[in-house]
C-alpha cells in the first residue's frame, strides 16, 4: 500500500494555482527529495498531506484522508516544519515531558538517549538554544516517536555545514529503516542526494519529474562533447547545454549510451544540474 | 483509543497551558496577595509607632472583657463585618485576574500562529476541539481557581497579622471572633462555588476572545475591543435598536458590555439581583447583613443561575468558541 497516494490533487489560492492536478504514489520505505523552485508548490503539498490545508481531488495518507482524519494521522506521521518553530517560552524538559503525555508512539528514553549526545540542558528554554540546538531538539523529540512518515520541510534552513551533515547522518543512522518513509524538502539537494532513494521534482504546480535514483543515473547522461561535435550532439535535443573550459556539456534524458560516448565523455549528472536543466525558465 | 488516554492528554494540554502562562495565572494574583499583606503589615507598624509616640494607651480596661460581652446577634455582624473586609481587601486579586485571563484568551490562539510553534504543536495527534477546549478551561476554571487560592492565602495572612496585633495588645479572646471556622470556610466555599457561575457568566467574553485570537492576522486586543464599541457607536448613531423598542444602552450593556468586560468576577451582580423583599425574609432587616448576604451568598450565586441574560449570553459564548475551533483547524495557513 502506498504511504501516500495523490490523484488530481489541486489547490488554488485566488487566482494562483499552487498544486495543479498532482498524481502521485509515495511507497514505504523510501527517501524521497521533494525539490522545486521557491513558489512551485512544495509547502503546499505538505501541509496537504498533513491536513493542515484544504484541497481538491484525492489524497489518502496511510490510507486515512488527511482532512476529516488529522488527529489519527498525526499518530503515524511526524514533521518538522522549518526552524525556530518549537515555542520560545517551553523548557526542554517540559516538551520531552508533554510530548510522552500525549503521543502514544513516543519513547521517552530514546529522546534522552539523543538529547545526553547533545549540549542541551533539561532546565534551559528554547529560547536560549542556539538554531542548531533547537533543530537538535526538535530532531531528538521527532527520532523518539515511531512514526511511518516523517515528513521534512526546510530542515535545516539557516544552520551552518556541521549541523546540516550531523542532522542527516543522524536521520539515516539512528532513524531511518524499511519500514519508515521519508519526505524531504531542500533547496541543499547536493548535500542530501546521496541519502535519497527517490526523486520529485515540482514545476509552478505539476510534478515534472518522478524517478528513482537509479532511474535517475539510467535515464540521464551527462556528455562533454569537444566543439566539432557539438551540432551533433544538438541535433539529439538535449534537455541543457552549458560550456566548460571550451567544450559543452549537454545533458540527455533516455538516449542509448553507446550512441553518447561516440560524443564524448559521459557522466552521471548530479541532481543539482538536472534540477537546474529541468527548471530552466522558471523564473524568466 | 481508551478514554483514559484521551483525558489523560487533556490533563497535559491543561499543564502546557500553565507552563506557557504560569506568570500571569499563579504569580499575578499571588503577588497581588502579598503586596496587600505587606500593606497591611506596615498599616499596622504605623499604627504601632503613632500609638507609642502620642502615649495614647490602650490599656485601662479589660478588652477582653467587651469582647466577651458581644451578644450573638451582634457576633453574626462582626462576621459580617469581616466578611465585608476580607472580601473587598481581594478586589485588587479580582483586577488583576480580569485582565490575566483578557490578555491570556486574546493570545491563547493567536500567539502560536503568529511565531509559527502552532505547526509544532500541529505535529502531534492532538485535535482542534481539545486544544481549543483546553484554553476555555484554563480560563474559565483554571485560573479563578488560582485566584481564590490567592484570596484565601490573603485573608489567612490578613488575620495572622490581625491576631499578631490583637495579642500585643491584649486582647486574646477576639481571636475567636476572628478565626470562627465556621464563617471563614463558609466564605471561602461560596467563593469557590461562585467559580463555575462567573465561569458561566464570563463565557460570552472569553468566546469573543478566543475567535478573535484565532482570526485575525493581528492585533487581536485592537479587533477585539475596536469592533464592538465601533458597533455601539453606529447603533447610537443611526438609532439602530429603536426599530426593535430597544435603546442604545441597552446594546451598550448587553452587548458590548457583555463580550468585553464579563471577566470581571462577580459582574453579573450589578444584572441580577436579591429583591429587598427577597433579602429581608433571608437575614431580616439589618442592612449590613443584607448587605452582604447581596454580595455573597449561596442564594445570590444561585440567583444568578436563573437570569435568562446568563444563559443567553454562556451560549453565545458557546458558539463563538466552535467558531474559533473551526479557524484552528483552518485559518492557520495563511501563515505560511
Amino acid at each position: 500500500m502506498s504511504v501516500v497516494q495523490a490523484r488530481n490533487l489541486s489547490k488554488r489560492y485566488g487566482a494562483t494555482v499552487a498544486l495543479d492536478n498532482v498524481n502521485l504514489d509515495i511507497q514505504p520505505g523510501r527517501i524521497v527529495g521533494l525539490v522545486g523552485p521557491n513558489g512551485a508548490g512544495k509547502t503546499t503539498a505538505l501541509k496537504a498531506i498533513l491536513g493542515l490545508a484544504e484541497f481538491d481531488g484525492q489524497l489518502s495518507v496511510m490510507g486515512l484522508d488527511p482532512r476529516t482524519h488529522r488527529t489519527e494521522l498525526m499518530q503515524q506521521i511526524s514533521f518538522i516544519a522549518d526552524v525556530a518553530v518549537l515555542p520560545r517560552w517551553l523548557r526542554v524538559g517540559e516538551a520531552v515531558d508533554f510530548v510522552g503525555g500525549v503521543h502514544p508512539r513516543f519513547s521517552r528514553e530514546k529522546c534522552l538517549a539523543f538529547l545526553a549526545r547533545t549540549k542541551i540542558q533539561p532546565t534551559q528554554r528554547v529560547r536560549e538554544l542556539s538554531k542548531g540546538m533547537i533543530v537538535q531538539l526538535h530532531l531528538a523529540l521527532i527520532m523518539a516517536i515511531d512514526a511511518q512518515l516523517l515528513i521534512l520541510d526546510e530542515p535545516t534552513l539557516g544552520l551552518d555545514i556541521l549541523y546540516r551533515k550531523e542532522f542527516y547522518n543522524t536521520l539515516l543512522s539512528d532513524y531511518f529503516d524499511h519500514e519508515k518513509t521519508i519526505v524531504v524538502t531542500t533547496h541543499q539537494i547536493e548535500e542530501i542526494e546521496h541519502i535519497l532513494t527517490d526523486l520529485l521534482f515540482i514545476k509552478e504546480g505539476r510534478i515534472v519529474l518522478n524517478a528513482t535514483m537509479d532511474d535517475v543515473g539510467e535515464r540521464f547522461a551527462e556528455v562533454m562533447v569537444n566543439p566539432d561535435k557539438a551540432d551533433a550532439a544538438r541535433a539529439l535535443k538535449p534537455l541543457y547545454e552549458r560550456q566548460v573550459f571550451g567544450k559543452s556539456i549537454f545533458l540527455f534524458d533516455g538516449l542509448d549510451r553507446a550512441h553518447l560516448a561516440e560524443l564524448g565523455e559521459i557522466h552521471k549528472p548530479s541532481v543539482a544540474d538536472l534540477f537546474v536543466a529541468t527548471m530552466k525558465g522558471t523564473y524568466a | 483509543m481508551s478514554t483514559a488516554m484521551n483525558s489523560n492528554k487533556f490533563a497535559w494540554l491543561l499543564r502546557r497551558e500553565f507552563w506557557e502562562y504560569r506568570g500571569g495565572m499563579f504569580w499575578a494574583p499571588m503577588i497581588t496577595a502579598l503586596v496587600m499583606l505587606a500593606i497591611t503589615m506596615l498599616g499596622l507598624i504605623t499604627a504601632e509607632f503613632t500609638v507609642h509616640r502620642h502615649g495614647i494607651q490602650l490599656g485601662g480596661m479589660n478588652l477582653d472583657h467587651v469582647v466577651d460581652s458581644i451578644g450573638a446577634g451582634d457576633v453574626a455582624k462582626v462576621h459580617t463585618a469581616i466578611d465585608i473586609g476580607l472580601v473587598g481587601m481581594s478586589a485588587p486579586i479580582g483586577i488583576v485576574f480580569f485582565f490575566v485571563v483578557l490578555s491570556y484568551s486574546l493570545g491563547a490562539l493567536y500567539n502560536d500562529r503568529a511565531d509559527r510553534s502552532v505547526l509544532f504543536w500541529k505535529s502531534l495527534p492532538l485535535s482542534d476541539t481539545e486544544t481549543v477546549l483546553a484554553k476555555v478551561v484554563t480560563a474559565l476554571l483554571v485560573a479563578p481557581a488560582l485566584a481564590v487560592a490567592a484570596m484565601i492565602v490573603l485573608h489567612v495572612g490578613f488575620l495572622i497579622l490581625l491576631s499578631a496585633y490583637f495579642l500585643m495588645h491584649g486582647i486574646g479572646h477576639a481571636l475567636l471572633l476572628l478565626w470562627a471556622p465556621s464563617h471563614l470556610i463558609a466564605l471561602w466555599l461560596k467563593l469557590f462555588v461562585s467559580i463555575p457561575v462567573n465561569a458561566l457568566w464570563a463565557l460570552p467574553s472569553v468566546g469573543w476572545f478566543l475567535l478573535c485570537s484565532s482570526y485575525v492576522r493581528s492585533k487581536p486586543f485592537l479587533w477585539a475591543f475596536m469592533l464592538p464599541i465601533a458597533a455601539g457607536f453606529l447603533v447610537w448613531w443611526v438609532r439602530l435598536m429603536q426599530a426593535v423598542s430597544l435603546t442604545s444602552a441597552w446594546f451598550w450593556s448587553n452587548i458590548v458590555g457583555r463580550a468585553l468586560l464579563s471577566i470581571v468576577p462577580f459582574s453579573w451582580m450589578s444584572k441580577a439581583s436579591l429583591t429587598s423583599e427577597q433579602l429581608s425574609i433571608h437575614v431580616g432587616d439589618d442592612e449590613d447583613l443584607q448587605m452582604m448576604h447581596h454580595v455573597l451568598s449561596f442564594d445570590s450565586i444561585a440567583s444568578a443561575l436563573t437570569m435568562p441574560n446568563l444563559w443567553i449570553g454562556a451560549a453565545a459564548g458557546a458558539a463563538m468558541i466552535a467558531g474559533a475551533v473551526w479557524f484552528r483547524r483552518n485559518r492557520i495557513e495563511s501563515y505560511a
